[in-house]
């Protein structure tokens, strides 16, 4: 029987599916570390509901504004990256995450310490979407967001991320414009989380700063990392198990955190390249299998 | 303008202790380039073996040992049982595995000690002084004095002694180091003993400033140190505590005076960013 606690679990997921699957496009395509997802998943969120609750517009009418700004953002964010690599990105965009999150917090528009409440949900065709035609809905939009993917892999740029991801100094000597691929991968991913942040709002109705917090953007990227970065289903899959864990451990009750943190960490230690990555434990299996028949 | 300089000795005293929780990390991505972000666990578990050690014996020095001693050998055992195996993936990697460490060690105190603040009643064995109005408290005394001393040690470590100049190789580049006789694997474990013993020395001190210890105390400087070792320059130790310095400086005097609604957390950030636009190796690294 599907509970509405199984759907709220499962719109969540799919939501955060979404988020990570931008993510992916910067971190495993591009090859760019970020470590402050959760704050264009903020400013998605935000946007949104500023547009719905204080402009009145609908939520169709604004998601093409929310996407834009995302990636309007992103792209200026983006900037440090093509200044600063690795480490350093990593710290950068920890900095972006912590200073996206004060903005929030302590700037009256955004709400302040309160955060924005009375989003209105999604209409579509005259139906309040809440609940399984809510799930749907954000599954729809989720199927888009893998399409691109796919469809990104396929193309020529692609190729171009690789080769940056590889050697950005070899790639640029062959005349692939590093700053050209690296922002257009932030804008790809960012705008994703905006889309994902813009999903969230309206289901939960409530936002508030502390819910694009630092740690959520850990959550995203040991999401992205479990589940094989750079792969199409990784993302998906990363999410899943990580959303879906907690929710077993509830009988453990008061070690329920202990549990699930542990095993992140024997998880990444054991598979570092994901479950879908390369020389993983499924990837083997799968392969072995495959050999037999 | 008395508490102007109260204010300043404060604000030195909070830099101070930044100072000794970015030292290890400085000294861990100098041998390693790894983020390591359970450090600051380090620095909650050896306040907690502090004040358990402190109000079992009543020794304040028993405390700083026994509590060195004991991060020692959690510093050794994460570096050996997470960092050393995932060296050879890309930097996110070790830096997942690190944050996931941070929060496990975070919920076991928690569910040790329990989720409350602990006060640290700490009898410091000098009285407060006061300098023509200005007041000195017994907590800075001891912040100031610890500080300067593993400073002095650290200092003479790394320039005058053998052990020192291995350190230095070693975080130059560790594979030639190695084929230089090196046994930079020890290297790197003793790089650790040293970070997390000062670490845990840090953790007390805190308490005893604040006197409060609390299981999540290590979730603000874990993040707010890393961007202090890019501003000081990644691996640059003298950077890395000129930078603490400033921040603690700056965040005092800017709740004390400048009435600005923004959180003190992020300003370490804002200069961070600010850095890296400017001078992107940090304020004592070298360009390379």
């Amino acid at each position: 029987m599907l509970s509405s606690y199984a759907i709220t679990i499962g719109t969540i997921i799919v939501i955060q599916a979404i988020a990570v699957c931008g993510l992916n496009v910067i971190v495993g395509f591009a090859g760019q570390i970020s470590l402050g997802h959760a704050a264009f998943f903020g400013i998605g969120a935000y946007t949104s509901a500023i547009l719905t609750v204080k402009a009145g517009l609908s939520f169709w009418t604004a998601l093409p504004i929310v996407i834009a700004i995302g990636g309007l953002i992103g792209l200026m964010l983006g900037l440090p990256s093509i200044r600063v690599r690795e480490d350093f990105l990593a710290i950068t965009t920890i900095g972006i995450n912590f200073i996206v999150e004060a903005l929030f917090r302590y700037i009256p528009f955004f709400g302040g310490a309160l955060g924005i409440g009375g989003i209105p949900r999604i209409m579509l065709f005259d139906i309040r979407m809440k609940g399984i035609p809510f799930f749907f809905l954000c599954l729809f939009f989720l199927c888009i967001v893998i399409l691109i993917c796919w469809w990104f892999t396929r193309s020529w740029a692609s190729l171009a991320f690789y080769a940056i991801r590889e050697e950005e100094t070899a790639a640029s000597a062959m005349g692939i414009s590093p700053v050209r691929f690296k922002l257009l991968a932030f804008v790809m991913g960012t705008s994703m989380a905006a889309l994902s942040g813009s999903l969230y709002a309206h289901y939960m109705q409530f936002i508030n700063a502390g819910d694009f917090s630092f740690p959520v953007s850990v959550g995203f990227l040991s999401m992205l990392v479990l589940g094989g970065i750079g792969t199409i289903w990784g993302p998906v899959i990363g999410t899943v198990i990580l959303g879906v864990l907690p929710e077993l451990f509830r009988p453990l009750v008061d070690y329920r955190i202990l549990f699930y943190t542990l095993l992140l960490l024997v998880m990444i230690r054991f598979q570092p390249g994901g479950l879908l990555g390369e020389k993983s434990l499924v990837k083997n299996i799968l392969s072995r299998t495959f050999k037999r028949c | 303008m008395n508490t102007f300089f109260e204010q300043l000795l404060n604000g030195i005293a909070m830099g101070s202790i930044y100072a000794l929780v970015t030292l290890g990390l400085t000294l861990v991505y100098g041998v390693m380039r790894i983020l390591h972000v359970a450090h600051a666990a380090v620095y909650t578990v050896g306040a907690y073996m502090g004040l358990f050690l402190y109000s079992s014996t009543g020794s304040l020095l028993l405390a700083f040992f026994g509590a060195s001693i004991g991060c020692a050998i959690l510093g050794v055992g994460i570096e050996r049982f997470v960092y050393f195996p995932l060296m050879k993936y890309p930097p996110f990697v070790p830096l997942i595995g690190s944050i996931a460490v941070m929060l496990s060690i975070e919920e076991i105190m928690r569910l040790i000690a329990g989720p409350y603040i602990l006060t640290f009643p700490a009898k410091l064995p000098f009285p407060d002084l006061s300098f023509s109005g200005i007041y000195v408290s017994s907590t800075i005394i001891a912040v100031y004095s610890i500080t300067a001393l593993i400073l002095l040690v650290l200092w003479y470590i790394s320039s005058r002694t053998e052990l020192g100049l291995a350190m230095r190789a070693v975080s130059q580049d560790i594979s030639i180091s190695g084929a230089m006789g090196i046994n930079s694997h020890l290297i790197v474990s003793i790089t650790f003993v040293i970070g997390s013993a000062v670490a845990a020395i840090a953790g007390i001190l805190v308490g005893i400033y604040y006197n409060q210890v609390y299981p999540t105390m290590g979730a603000v400087p874990a993040y707010k140190t890393l961007a202090l070792i890019v501003v000081g320059g990644l691996g640059s130790v003298s950077g890395g505590v000129i930078a603490s310095m400033i921040l603690g400086v700056a965040e005092t005097m800017l709740i004390g005076y400048a009435n600005i609604p923004f959180p003190r957390d992020a300003l370490a950030f804002i200069a961070m960013i600010g850095v890296l636009m400017w001078r992107s190796e940090g304020i004592m690294g070298s360009s390379r």
